[in-house]
């Protein structure tokens, strides 16, 4: 895993430091809110409804024991004893006090972490698959890439004042888990027929107030020149970019109004240019400097079957059942990959103890190569667990109330923190996540249903992904009152799409009834083998709507 | 931002978070920022309402607070509730954690 350098370590620190003044002089009256407001969202600290919050980056979702340890020590010290997982595999606090923030942000750079680009128009966390390096049918680890275009955004001088924030992200597999097309630019890492490795690049995807699928700007670009040709796609962003309306600043609305054809021209005209200079080609040694950092764990040449594996299975129903949820094919024989759902029943999605998070870091620890990843879901994941070890991770996980076998059902749901936290909403998204997965808590009916995504936001911002939730839901405000939008038939995988609104917004009474209508519309016109996407694809939105609004 | 400064409300009182922490607080007659919304000055019509304000935003005012406004609230008897779900949500915590936030340490007095 990438470690820092000497240089990584300064930097952190002379940030840590520069803040505590700028702190200091907030809190002493010499800088007022307005000059100060800006320093703080650079450094991930938001006001919320009750508190301030403070976003730590977990850059593409990795994380070392002694990091996840040091998650939980914060959240123990300096907030409520919890955490909230992010959509964008960081970790949010909801309750510190401003005047201890620097004192926090100490202690995270001693484990190499910080809460640089959280927030502000800069290019954010690169984020990337969670099953990186564990999953067979990769190019390469993604996160090389992740990492070389971290260093060469964190501070770019040209990229600190974006006309608004910038979002990366990275997969190297067929299918999609980082939901790629739903970022400003999209990277998928493959090979060309030659075996050499390149990247294919996806521009102007998002979500918020006007939802884009990302256009393809171009199906390879060889490793060495993959900076040159982002470098370019920024270029044209900044220059080009709407500073003028904050709604119409983002590239997904610069590649619709320009149009695909024209931004691809621009790019290349501009990626021709830099690469002439060769200034950001990116030699070899760096790319081999960095790879090893993300080179295999020593796995031991195991047999692809375990008994130990299998025998728990037979008897054990419970163990069984989370097997058939949870547990996922690793590359190497022997090995599995182990999913965390971090969405008990009735319980907040992505938010975890102290208690769990130490749980979490001693098993990484024991049984996962050191490692965790952070799902944009929502969701923890051990990427490197022996199949003989697999029944006693589920014991540990069990007895912390993290062995829920629910990933990718109907209440595996993402949630933003909604009106109950955050100090945008309209309505609350939590409880209604709660309310659904207490509703669908049966979880052979949740099997027999199959995967289903339901995606909630508070507003339009859309933290909560609702526009490619296969049902997402929005929280919209009718004076002062609280109503919930449906739309139906997005995706954020490799067939990523915008979802559709059914019509008028239901009530907090309503909505859950008018989400099992939805459930059941589907389960009575599925055909053999259908999942609820399938079946929206083919029928479309006319039967869902007749059953919901008559 | 859902904020509810409604126009033709009669009874309005002043909001802020403080500085130090983020904790929500209220103005009050004393001209003092309170924790407790039951403490607050509640004003009754829209000159009332504007006078609150100014007094809750001297000079030094961000010193202490972040962003005081004026938000909604109706009478409920004998006392005063804040009128949106927002407002309401601020004066005692997240609803999906009643051990946190105003709502938690009125139940530990
Ligand atoms: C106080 C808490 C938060 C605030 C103030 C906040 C603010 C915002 C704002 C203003 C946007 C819209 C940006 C735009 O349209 O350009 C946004 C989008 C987003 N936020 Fe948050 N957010 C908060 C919490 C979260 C959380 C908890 C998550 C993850 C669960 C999250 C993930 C995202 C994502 C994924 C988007 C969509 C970005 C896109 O347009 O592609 N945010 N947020
Ligand atoms: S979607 Fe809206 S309500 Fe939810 S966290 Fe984002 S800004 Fe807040």
């Amino acid at each position: 895993m990438y470690r820092y350098d000497e240089f990584d370590h300064k930097l952190v620190a002379d940030r840590v430091n520069q803040f505590r003044g700028q702190v200091e002089r907030r809190v002493s009256g010499a800088l007022s809110e307005d000059q100060f407001k800006p320093l703080r969202l650079m450094n991930g600290v938001y006001l919320q409804l009750h508190a301030y919050m403070l976003r730590v980056a977990i850059p593409y979702g990795t994380l070392r024991s002694e990091q996840m340890r040091m998650l939980a020590h914060i959240a123990r010290k300096y907030d409520r004893g919890y955490g909230h997982f992010t959509t964008r595999q960081n970790i949010q606090y909801n309750w510190p006090a401003l005047d201890e923030i620097p004192d926090l942000l100490d202690e995270l750079a001693c484990v190499e972490m910080h809460a640089i680009q959280t927030s502000g128009n800069c290019i954010r966390n690169v984020t990337s698959d969670q099953y990186a390096g564990a999953i067979e049918g990769e190019a390469e680890d993604p996160r090389i890439v992740s990492e070389i275009i971290r260093q060469w955004s964190t501070f770019h001088p040209e990229f600190t004042y974006l006309p608004r924030k910038f979002k990366i992200a990275v997969t190297a597999h067929k299918n999609d888990r980082a939901a790629i097309k739903l970022h400003d630019i999209g990277i998928v890492v493959k090979q060309n027929d030659a075996g050499e490795i390149g990247y294919e690049v996806h521009v102007g995807g998002g979500q918020g107030r006007t939802p884009f699928v990302a256009k393809k700007m171009t199906d390879f670009v060889p490793k060495a020149k993959l900076l040159a040709y982002l470098e370019a796609v920024m270029r044209v962003y900044n220059m080009l970019g709407r500073r003028d309306n904050s709604y119409k600043a983002r590239i997904k609305i610069l590649v619709h109004e320009t149009g695909e054809e024209e931004m691809r021209r621009m790019v290349e005209e501009e990626f021709a240019k830099i690469d002439a200079s060769e200034m950001l080609t990116v030699p070899q040694e760096e790319i081999d400097r960095i790879s090893a950092y993300f080179a295999p764990p020593a796995f031991e040449t195991l047999p692809a079957d375990s008994q130990a594996f299998s025998q728990a299975q037979a008897d054990d129903a419970d163990f069984a059942r989370f097997v058939r949820a949870n547990v996922v094919a690793h590359k190497q024989d022997g090995y599995a990959i182990v999913n965390i759902s971090l969405k008990p029943i009735g319980g907040v999605p992505g938010d975890a103890t102290d208690a769990q998070m130490d749980v979490i870091a001693d098993l990484a620890e024991r049984f996962s190569h050191d490692e965790v990843r952070v799902t944009h879901e929502q969701n923890l994941v051990l990427p490197h667990v022996k199949l003989d070890d697999v029944k006693t991770v589920y014991d540990a996980l069990a007895a912390h109330e993290l062995a829920t076998a629910n990933l990718g059902l109907i209440s595996d749901q993402i949630a933003c923190p909604g009106l109950d936290y955050c100090n945008l909403a309209n309505a609350r998204s939590i409880p209604l996540a709660q309310e659904i997965s207490e509703r669908f808590s049966d979880l052979d009916r949740q099997y027999d249903i199959g995967e289903l995504k339901i995606k909630i936001s508070g507003c339009i911002n859309a933290c909560g992904h609702h526009h490619v939730g296969h049902i997402g839901i929005l929280g919209v405000d009718k004076k002062g009152t609280e109503f919930y939008q449906i739309s139906l038939g997005g995706a954020a995988d490799e067939n990523a799409a915008i979802g559709q609104i059914t019509g008028r917004a239901f009530t907090e009474e309503d909505i859950v009834d008018a989400i099992e209508t939805v459930v059941t519309t589907y389960t009575d016109l599925r055909a053999d083998g259908e999942r609820f996407i399938d079946t929206y694809n083919r029928v479309g939105m006319a039967p869902f709507k007749e059953r919901l609004y008559d | 931002m859902a904020q509810h400064a409604a126009k033709r409300a009669r009874f309005q009182a002043v909001t802020a978070n403080r500085l130090s922490d983020g904790e929500v607080v209220y103005f009050s007659p004393d001209n003092r920022w309170v924790e407790a919304f039951a403490m607050a000055e509640v004003a009754d019509g829209a000159e009332a309402a504007e006078t609150l304000l100014a007094r809750a935003m001297p000079a030094d005012f961000e010193a202490h607070v972040l962003e005081p406004y004026l938000f909604e609230v109706l009478e409920d008897g004998q006392a005063y509730k804040p009128a949106s779900v927002r407002e309401t949500i601020r004066a005692a915590g997240p609803t999906v954690r009643l051990d946190l936030g105003k709502q938690a340490e009125a139940k530990a007095e």
